[in-house]
């Protein structure tokens, strides 16, 4: 865990501005205003239904597969809004990567699974040791060394999900979004994706939804809290964001505080 | 609410089920007596009066099956005009010839012989003796031997208005011809139709009406899409299909009514049916393929190509067999379009005159003489037997799929 | 091996911008135009039937009557003698002799008194044994509702094809629809699972057979069956009803189908209703599930009716090969199908009155069929409101 907090010249990794997301009409996410910042953990935390996966997914244009949404405000990445009409979301994905909630690998062999992203990006280098390094980045070299021939579908589910982490990483994001990443997984699973988490934040910037709150205040560096708007009309907002400590020990909401202790969500 | 009462409504409901079951067993009935019927009229006795008996055509006490080639032609010359033999020579000399071949023709021009009378399956099986009995009294020059009239020789020989030598060569490759254009059509449009609606099409007005279009056409009767080619390939591209444009045919006597424009029309037919059962297959493959594809920075196209058609790919296989499996049994299109109904040859390429499987069938079930029945429920047997093979083909590629993935 | 994040820190900021992929945009057009073939079809169909159907009604058809003028005649005369054979015109008809129309004002014995040069054509002199054509014209009212069908008569109504078809199609349903629905409630609503999933595949052998293997089978064991039930002398050789049932025998597994899964569709907590009530299981299944499942099964049957209506096979082998107007299902008698069949089996040339008469009826079949397909299509969306 980082103890100094970040400085106020420090970029950020990402930065929204009146970030309000629709589905059809029905606004579920109003006004966000967050900066992320680089090479740390971001928690997205919430009550079910306040928008945090959406909200994530807005970071790498993923939302616009769905035919109905429609996104408005800025997402500033390197600067750069990527909802701009000259920005292309192939472009963008390629430097967000993205962990699904379910395992989700490829019904291919696990090289093919780490090697195909980067492949399609037009990595010209050696593919055997972007395979090698990315699988080792997310700590499953040693348990698949012996089967990347074998189809990604045969491994375990916590496995499944490190391979997925491996393949994201082996296309050399910016950063990584992790939608719920260890929600469809048995704790011991767990523990060793959020172990694997504090590792990768060395080098990525690393943004995580999660409805658990304890997973939150142990892996992340900073904490978002949403809950839904208290107008009747169910948009999900920002309540509050900082450090995960603070947040943890001393939330400056009475909402939020209701939250982590558990009084509703 | 009494007692008895209730009984009566399980009473009902026992009558009920009876008929519910009847149903289906009328349905299982009508199944079984369609094939014995095809199987009735495919095997059964025959009364055969040969003109000159094998016999006496035997050299030296071999017999006429066993003789080699040049003995054979032999025979042939001897049996035969010489005009007509400068003919055969003409057409295919005989030194290329294969024995078989020229077996063949003796068959037909010197041992020529003659059904005079022929039994149904059930009959032979039932009534055996009456039938030996009447045939020595009607027929009694000729012999009485079981026939069935799927043999290799119906298989191998040509299309002929004897029926003894009656075979269904031509019509299986001229099938053959019209499946193998109508699958190069219609399968790379259909797929990437069904591709278009399933993974790039927005929820707009025209992509509505291609949807509601497309089902509408799966609809159609299979004889509008006949007319539709007899207007379109035969008629308006004419000079494409008859392979004039192409230099390949003679203007002077060459039309559009060629294996190019049937192929073409059940290319058409059967488009709808393999876009739907394509787009089937591609709403099967998971989203979280899609997105995990999307997530890695892939293209629309890279994610289609690359993982949403090899996930869907066995699927699509199968509708498409099964698609086809229905184009070889239309008949009424290719009529329409004007197939030949008499053709020896075989089919050469696409702008040749062609006869196909069902419409050979239903040129024969048509003809007043009973003995042409016969040779349709030979050829009805080879249909299914045709349709038979590709399902299996279909079911078999869809496990060895399932398996590898 | 920890990843260096140092060179990709660098990368400009312009990298997000959208490149031109002309690869992605070539195949995008490419799927396009795929799909959009299928309207090209439709068009084709609507505007080819269309066409040659305007040309059936909207055009004088020359009928050669076989009958030739006795003597030459010049180009002033409005009276010839012609020969005692072939048919004979009415006054009021117009004749057409070479390129030259004639009204026809009187006919007295075999003499024709005409009008030369009619509709602006040019009188001229004709040779002796020129060929006489009547002149015939198709209207749209005649073509409805005629009784008699036979174009090089001059008589276009296309009644009696309409009706056969409407026999074959009415007996099909009548075998088809108790049969099906009967076989879908028993596999909805009793059969085991492993029962269902050994007679389903039976039923659909049924539907993959070809069409022309059932007309075999009309011809070959349905009549003959017909006429040793009946008598040889009630059913006809060819007859309406030994089509109609194999026809049936044909629809009997899309009617099972369909009704199956509209059966299907009924919310299992319905059936736990009805049963919690104390209702039998055929009061559940004929009583509740089937009155809530009405309307798929209407579209199945909608969507039988359309295939009896297009089958051809069956018809062309077993109905008959004549238009006849007769509601004896014994008979023999020519349906829209079949009679395009039979016409265009020989080498059909363009433009004549046969080629032009098969897209009149054709435009018919197809409308009469999209209109029942889409009717289906309506119930059944009407039918996915009620439960989704």
């Amino acid at each position: 865990m980082t103890d100094t907090a970040p400085t106020a010249t420090a970029t950020a990794a990402i930065e929204t501005n009146d970030l309000s997301i629709y589905y059809g009409s029905f606004q579920a996410v109003r006004d966000v205003n967050l900066d992320i910042q680089p090479n740390r953990i971001t928690a997205i935390i919430g009550p079910s239904g306040c928008g945090k996966s959406t909200v994530l997914r807005a970071f790498n244009r993923m939302n616009e597969l769905i035919p109905s949404v429609n996104t408005t405000g800025e997402v500033l990445f390197r600067g750069q809004n990527i909802y701009k009409p000259d920005v292309d979301p192939v472009e963008v994905r390629r430097h967000i990567g993205m962990v699904f909630q379910k395992p989700n690998p490829f019904p291919k062999s696990v090289y093919e699974n780490v090697a195909w992203g980067a492949r399609i990006n037009g990595f010209k280098g050696n593919m055997d040791e972007l395979v090698h390094s990315s699988l080792q980045s997310a700590a499953l070299w040693d348990e698949v060394k012996d089967k990347l021939d074998q189809s990604g579908l045969s491994l375990s589910g916590g496995q499944q999900q490190r391979l997925c982490i491996a393949r994201a990483i082996a296309v050399r994001p910016d950063i990584i979004l992790m939608d719920e990443p260890c929600s469809a997984l048995d704790p011991i699973a767990t523990l060793r994706i959020e172990e694997l988490m504090r590792d990768l934040a060395k080098d990525y910037t690393i943004i995580i939804v999660t409805h658990n709150m304890q997973q939150a205040a142990r892996v992340s560096d900073r904490t978002a809290f949403f809950s839904l708007s208290e107008d009747g009309k169910r948009a999900g907002m920002l309540m509050e964001y900082g450090d995960t400590k603070t947040m943890f020990t001393r939330p400056e909401k009475k909402i939020t505080e209701d939250y982590i202790t558990g009084r509703f969500g | 609410m009494t007692a008895s009462n209730l009984q009566g409504r399980h009473r009902l409901g026992r009558v009920w089920l009876v008929v519910f079951q009847i149903a289906l067993v009328v349905g299982i009935i009508a199944l079984c007596a369609l094939l014995f019927n095809i199987l009735n009229g495919s095997f059964g006795f025959v009364a055969v009066e040969d003109t000159v008996s094998p016999e006496s055509l035997a050299v030296n006490g071999v017999p006429l099956e066993d003789l080699d080639k040049d003995a054979l032609v032999q025979i042939l010359q001897a049996h035969i005009s010489a005009g007509l033999y400068a003919r055969y020579e003409f057409e295919k000399p005989f030194a290329e010839r294969s024995a078989g071949e020229v077996y063949d023709l003796i068959l037909e021009r010197v041992i020529e012989p003659r059904f005079v009378a022929q039994w149904s399956l059930y009959e032979t099986l039932t009534n055996g003796d009456a039938i030996r009995q009447q045939a020595a009294q009607e027929f009694p020059n000729a012999r009485l031997e079981f026939r069935s009239w799927l043999n290799s020789h119906f298989l191998r020989a040509p299309q002929s208005s004897y029926p003894e030598i009656a075979g269904v060569r031509t019509a299986v490759l001229g099938s053959l011809w019209t499946i193998s254009i109508a699958v190069l059509f219609a399968f790379p449009v259909g797929v990437a139709a069904a591709v278009y609606l399933q993974e790039y099409a927005p929820d707009n007005l025209i992509n509505r009406i291609i949807q509601t279009n497309i089902n509408n056409l799966a609809g159609v009767p299979s004889i509008i899409y006949g007319i539709l080619g007899l207007a379109i390939f035969v008629r308006v591209l004419g000079q494409f299909t008859s392979g004039i444009a192409f230099g390949a045919s003679d203007p002077a006597t060459a039309n559009g009514r060629t294996i190019l424009s049937a192929g073409l029309t059940l290319g058409v037919l059967v488009l709808p049916l393999i876009i739907i059962n394509a787009q089937e297959a591609i709403k099967a493959v998971p989203n979280s393929l899609r997105q995990a594809s999307f997530g890695l920075g892939a293209t629309r196209w890279e994610t289609v190509w690359y993982h949403v058609l090899p996930n869907a790919i066995s699927g699509i296989m199968t509708g498409t067999i099964l698609s086809i499996s229905r184009a070889i049994g239309e008949t009424a299109p290719l009529i329409v379009i004007g197939a030949s109904t008499f053709i020896q040859v075989d089919p050469e390429g696409p702008f040749s005159k062609f006869t196909t499987l069902p419409i050979q069938i239903y040129q024969w079930t048509a003809r007043p003489q009973s003995v042409f029945r016969n040779l349709a429920g030979g050829a009805s047997l080879v249909l299914l037997g045709l349709l038979l093979t590709m399902n299996a083909t279909a079911i078999i590629l869809r496990n060895r799929y399932r398996r590898s993935l | 091996m920890p990843l260096t994040r140092a060179t990709e820190q660098s990368l400009p900021a312009t990298s997000l911008k959208r490149k031109l992929r002309l690869r992605e945009l070539v195949i995008q057009a490419v799927l396009f135009l795929c799909g959009l073939f299928s309207i090209f079809v439709t068009v084709g169909i609507i505007y080819e039937l269309g066409k040659e159907s305007m040309l059936f009604f909207g055009r004088t058809q020359w009928e050669r009557t076989n009958k030739p003028i006795v003597a030459a005649i010049s180009a002033s005369d409005v009276q010839f003698e012609v020969s005692n054979i072939g048919a004979m015109a009415s006054p009021g008809e117009v004749i057409r002799l070479d390129d030259e129309l004639l009204m026809l004002t009187a006919v007295e014995g075999s003499t024709y008194f005409v009008e030369r040069g009619f509709r602006d054509s040019l009188p001229v002199p004709h040779a002796a044994e020129t060929i006489i054509y009547r002149g015939v014209d198709p209207s749209v009212w005649e073509f409805l509702t005629g009784t008699s069908w036979a174009p090089h008569a001059g008589q276009f109504g296309v009644l009696p094809l309409l009706n056969a078809t409407l026999m074959v199609s009415g007996i099909a349903i009548l075998v088809a629809l108790p049969l099906g629905l009967a076989a879908a409630i028993y596999l909805s609503e009793y059969a085991s699972p492993k029962a269902r999933n050994t007679l389903k595949p039976i039923l659909e052998v049924l539907a993959g057979v070809p069409t022309v293997v059932y007309g075999y089978f009309a011809l070959t064991f349905m009549t003959p069956l017909l006429r040793s039930i009946f008598g040889q002398d009630t059913v006809q050789i060819y007859n309406t009803a030994s089509a109609g049932i194999v026809i049936g025998i044909l629809i009997l597994p899309l009617v099972s189908t369909i009704s199956e899964d509209a059966l299907n569709a009924v919310p299992r907590s319905l059936r736990e209703a009805a049963y919690g009530l104390g209702a039998t299981r055929l009061e559940t299944a004929v009583r509740i599930v089937l009155p809530a499942a009405f309307s798929g099964i209407a579209a199945a049957v909608i969507i039988a009716i359309s295939r009896a209506i297009g089958e051809t096979m069956v018809v062309a082998l077993a109905a008959g090969a004549g238009p006849a107007f007769t509601f004896n299902p014994f008979q023999a008698a020519e349906t829209m199908t079949g009679h395009i069949v039979r016409i265009s089996g020989g080498d059909l040339s363009y433009d004549s009155l046969d080629y032009n008469s098969i897209f009149a009826i054709g435009l018919m079949l197809f409308v009469m069929t999209l209109a029942l397909n889409i009717f289906s299509q309506y119930i059944v969306r009407r039918f996915r409101e009620v439960y989704e």
